[in-house]
């Protein structure tokens, strides 16, 4: 097991080599401002900046939502079992 | 971590509550303006997300290995998470782009990496929830998977697009951003853990209800 | 002992194919539909689109791959010799290299038929660098097939597994569809860029080495009760 891992680790370096050596196309390493585009084309920010907030909120509420509603599922399933089982008990002779 | 609930969700929820007020008063980004405070949720999500899924990840091995139901539960909690964490990214990330770049989806390179691990871990809760018998153990397999493409996602769509900002630009933020950002961070952290308390709960009372069912069987 | 395990299993596959040859002819016909399949809806006027060729050749391998995969393990749980197997007094990881090989050579059967058709349909000069486009596919195929091959026999009991397993997969491969198809583009430029094609290749070699490994690592757990 320690000689593979050791083999994998060593190919993994070997064949990482060329690929550290290449260095990718220069991309864009600034932003363009906006402000250089002309007016018709600019959008308002603040609907974009309250849509984002907005959804983060919407998105946590609705997971916390979705648990609350499958955790009180599985206690109602956990009552009626216990219920069952209470009446079996009750019911027949050890 | 039961006891600690009440008081994280009211640290949780201050917060929250006071991070606008933060942010509102964090320096203006010279050329993108107010557009670019969608930063501060954008960035952070992704932390949680990408803590989200190295904890998946590292459980689903622990599972497959030690076969300890606890590291499942842990696993299937954080698969969830990380699934809610990354949509929030991927849908501020375009909301934000449309304004900085123009077009909603540019094939950037950060988003699109971000877009795969998130198809990669949906495809992990579809196995967990549709994939019959033994899916706890085929899901490990995929988040183990899933979790160990991360690098190679990260090399391969960063050759394939350089548009993003360059990572560095965390380490260069001005001092007046710095505050805003780091807060925010904190804020999503502990909601990440808020989460994952109540996720893992509810995986715990599941465990619980299987138990009841196998001794009810035992008994009748 | 390892070694003659894996190549049994590759020896009863083979064996198996070449009577009856059912998944080789449907894995290259669907292959070859799939090529035409773009060439209608892609080629304009009598012209192929410019970055076309590249994408289609690895588009193609991933879907016949799929297939291919689907066929081999749904062939295995019919007839219950995957159990039989598992029972067997060898080591699991060796059973799964053994279907690996048979996979990888399936499907290099088919990109010798995918290359020259799409190299054809699209004219695109394939054969400029025939070593590294031969490198880019061998290193490419071996990739994808390693996570196929490992979630494919993941999935054999499974009801859902013929949707479940492109769901799983294609996302997984990305970076191998990524690389192949830079690396194939790379080669079909006029002037042939040879680094960015050894860049891919070292990228894909890396990627074999991790998730072979890691397929190894998983099988015995995985496909233990």
């Amino acid at each position: 097991m320690c000689k593979r891992l050791l083999i994998s680790i060593a190919g993994v370096l070997v064949a990482l080599v060329p690929a550290a050596a290449f260095q990718p196309p220069g991309g864009q390493s600034e932003f363009v401002p906006v402000s250089s585009l002309p007016p018709a084309e600019q959008l308002p920010a603040a609907p974009l900046l309250i849509a984002a907030y907005a959804f983060v909120w919407v998105a946590v509420l609705v997971f916390v939502w979705s648990v609350w509603r499958r955790l009180t599922k599985v206690e109602a399933d956990m009552r009626a079992l216990q219920q069952r089982v209470g009446r079996s008990e009750g019911g027949a002779p050890r | 971590m039961r006891k600690y609930f009440v008081p994280l969700t009211i640290v949780v929820a201050a917060m929250f509550a006071y991070a606008p007020v933060m942010i509102a008063n964090a320096d203006y980004e010279v050329t993108m303006g107010l557009v670019q405070k969608i930063f501060y949720f954008h960035v952070p999500s992704w932390f949680a997300m990408f803590t989200a899924v190295f904890i998946c990840g590292g459980a689903s091995a622990l599972f497959l290995f030690k076969r300890d139901p606890r590291f499942d539960r842990v696993a299937a909690s954080a698969g969830e998470i990380a699934v809610l964490f990354g949509l929030i990214g991927l849908v501020t990330g375009p909301l934000w782009g449309r304004k900085a770049w123009g077009v909603w989806w540019q094939w950037d390179a950060r988003l699109t990496m971000a877009l795969l691990v998130e198809l990669i871990f949906i495809g992990y809760l579809l196995v967990r929830n549709y994939g019959g018998p033994g899916s706890d153990k085929l899901a490990a397999a995929m988040a183990i998977f899933g979790t160990a493409n991360v690098p190679f996602v990260y090399v391969s769509v960063n050759i394939w697009r350089t548009i993003h900002p360059k990572t560095t630009v965390v380490p260069t933020l001005k001092a007046g951003m710095f505050g805003a950002f780091w807060f925010s961070v904190a804020a999503f952290m502990l909601l990440l853990v808020l989460l994952m308390t109540l996720r893992l709960g509810l995986e715990r009372q599941r465990a619980l209800l299987d138990e009841l069912y196998l001794a009810e069987d035992d008994h009748v | 002992m390892f070694a003659r395990v894996a190549l049994l299993v590759l020896r009863k596959d083979v064996a198996i194919e070449v009577k009856s040859r059912e998944i080789l002819y449907t894995t290259l016909f669907f292959a070859a539909s799939c090529v035409l399949v773009f060439a209608f809806a892609l080629v304009k006027d009598g012209q192929p689109p410019e970055e076309g060729p590249a994408g289609i050749l690895w588009i193609a391998i991933a879907f016949s791959g799929t297939l291919a995969l689907g066929r081999t393990f749904e062939r295995e749980r019919y007839n219950e010799t995957l159990r039989a197997l598992l029972l067997a007094p060898a080591a699991r990881p060796a059973i799964y290299v053994g279907k690996l090989l048979g996979i990888v050579l399936l499907l290099l059967i088919a990109e010798v038929m995918l290359v020259p058709a799409v190299a054809l349909l699209f004219q695109a000069p394939m054969f400029a660098r025939p070593l590294l486009l031969a490198g880019l596919l061998v290193a490419g195929t071996v990739g994808f097939a390693s996570v196929g091959t490992l979630f494919a026999a993941m999935l054999v009991r499974s009801r859902t597994r013929d949707v479940m397993l492109p769901i799983l997969l294609y996302p997984i491969t990305v970076p191998v569809i990524i690389a192949g198809a830079r690396g194939t583009s790379a080669l079909l430029q006029p002037a042939v860029d040879e680094a960015t094609a050894l860049m891919w290749i070292a990228l894909l070699v890396c990627f074999d080495v991790v998730f072979v490994t890691l397929a190894l690592w998983t099988f015995e757990p995985l496909m233990t009760e």
